[in-house]
């Protein structure tokens, strides 16, 4: 009896200095790693244009709906694109650092998890100063303007942590660096491009059905698209919500849509993380 | 200090290593020796945790390797290409790693040997192969570990900071620690080694002391008895 209750507290103590172990992985790996993100060029260049494209639009047409309209395609477009191709060279690129890294007394799980937040959370940080800071420079003319720019900062971010996730398996996944790549950017193309298409296609092709649940299921293998609606349920524009968005609204209404939609991209965020994790706890280096 | 048994990989169709037998004994330099492609760098991340063998023994004094990370405190890895995060500096990394490693040894005499502390403040991505290269070897050498693996440790060196990393390692040997260096550069092994094991084709060929590989070779040096080694496998 003793016995037992004595490997028991042995295995709990033992598991919990796993656990404590694996905590200061994630926080040191993430704090380095975010460090050297930081200091790069690139993400001084990428704050850099969200920080002009706020400054100008909201120059150019003021702090209207509009411009919140356009700085959102702008987020959906780039963001995507961006951290797809950032987070696989940064995958590439760590290659023998995550070596170095295996070779000391860290846990996999750990590691992986710091690799993840030194490159989202720059990433996430950069596009939060350089739309949010012009916004607050001015003031917000309302709660309703204060309310949608934080929708945007959100989705922004919702985006990041996604496409970081994406990034990280996609390059673990392949080991050919020219191949990572041109799938990274395969899979921009296939989010924002190809799939406005699609769904078009779809439409005039089955005219005569009843076509809204199977768009909406298409709505949800698209992070890009999830994000789109989710702007356009809280902008309140049905003329510019698109067929997604005016299916979301007439078979979710606005608030479920929106629940739906966020919960959806919060799915796009750790299917991703956890594909990564598994992958990098299982491959061969 | 290590024990492998029956270790195999295989990389797609390529066989990593075949069934290999190796022991390495504590207290000495083994020089693990063999054409590209032998085995030598699997065999190393097998022994590190970088990839899990198929089948196979692989044990660190006394303990399996498998599902556990805790051995690899005693390690100290050199791995043959020193990239590194290019925004940080040396001295960052080296703090990263005696925070991931949660100890306060930090044997620092290799950076006053190469006479670079003035370097470990800059960025790596300004630092010279050959200086990241120092980076890595203080890495190493830094947290006092049992066993030393050095993935060809001079290649990128100059021969003054060679000469230091081999005077390093010879001091080592002497404080009871264990070293696992591959190279190339057969005279080094030659000063170097205890040991010598030849790998090819993912097996062992030749396994003994140095003394033994040249009565069995009939060959007088290292470097002579291993080319006869190899001709013998390729013949």
């Amino acid at each position: 009896m003793t016995s037992i209750s004595f490997a028991m507290a042995e295995r709990s103590a033992s598991s919990a200095a796993r656990t404590q172990q694996t905590r200061l992985v994630v926080l040191q790996v993430g704090l380095f790693q975010a460090r050297n993100v930081l200091r790069s060029r690139w993400l001084l260049a990428y704050t850099a244009f969200f920080l002009l494209a706020t400054e100008g639009l909201l120059r150019f047409s003021g702090g209207s709906a509009g411009t919140i309209l356009s700085l959102t395609n702008i987020v959906l477009y780039v963001v995507p694109l961006v951290t797809l191709l950032v987070g696989t060279v940064y995958l590439y690129s760590a290659r023998e650092f995550i070596e170095l890294l295996l070779a000391q007394p860290v846990n996999r799980h750990g590691l992986f998890a710091g690799l993840y937040s030194g490159l989202a959370v720059p990433l996430a940080l950069s596009i939060s100063v350089g739309v949010g800071v012009p916004f607050l420079a001015r003031g917000f003319a309302s709660t309703n303007e204060a309310a949608l720019v934080g929708t945007l900062l959100l989705l922004g971010t919702a985006l990041t942590l996604s496409f970081a996730g994406i990034a990280l398996a996609l390059a673990l996944w392949c080991d050919d660096r020219l191949r990572g790549l041109s799938l990274a950017i395969g899979l921009w193309l296939l989010g924002a491009v190809v799939y406005d298409g699609v769904v078009l296609m779809l439409i005039a092709t089955f005219a005569d059905y009843p076509m809204e649940r199977p768009i909406l299921a298409l709505t949800l293998l698209n992070p890009i698209d999830l994000a789109r609606v989710a702007m356009m349920l809280q902008l309140d524009v049905s003329a510019l919500m698109g067929y997604t968005g005016a299916v979301f609204q007439q078979f979710l209404g606005g608030v479920v849509g929106l629940l739906v939609a966020f919960m959806s991209l919060a799915l796009w965020i750790l299917v991703p993380v956890a594909v990564g994790m598994r992958v990098f706890s299982r491959k061969d280096f | 200090m290590i024990v492998a048994h029956g270790l195999s990989k295989r990389f797609g169709d390529v066989q990593g290593l075949r069934s290999l037998d190796v022991t390495v004994e504590r207290g000495r330099v083994t020089a693990l020796v063999g054409p590209n492609g032998a085995g030598k760098t699997t065999f190393i991340k097998c022994l590190l945790g970088l990839t899990r063998p198929d089948a196979g023994l692989l044990m660190f004094d006394g303990a399996s390797v498998q599902n556990d990370n805790l051995y690899r405190a005693r390690i100290g890895y050199m791995p043959q290409i020193a990239k590194f995060p290019e925004n940080l500096t040396g001295a960052e990394l080296l703090a990263l790693l005696r925070k991931l490693r949660a100890t306060d040894i930090a044997d620092e005499r290799l950076v006053d040997a190469f006479a670079m502390r003035s370097q470990l403040d800059r960025q790596l991505r300004v630092l010279s192969g050959g200086t990241r290269q120092k980076v890595n070897a203080v890495s190493a050498f830094m947290f006092a570990p049992d066993l030393l693996i050095l993935d060809e440790p001079t290649s990128g060196l100059d021969p003054v900071a060679s000469g230091v990393l081999k005077t390093r390692i010879r001091a080592e040997r002497s404080a009871g620690r264990s070293v696992i260096i591959t190279s190339h550069v057969l005279s080094e092994v030659d000063e170097l080694a205890d040991d010598v094991v030849y790998l090819s084709e993912g097996q062992v060929q030749f396994s003994g002391s140095v003394a033994n590989l040249r009565q069995s070779t009939g060959q007088p040096t290292v470097e002579r008895a291993i080319a006869a080694l190899m001709q013998h496998c390729v013949a």
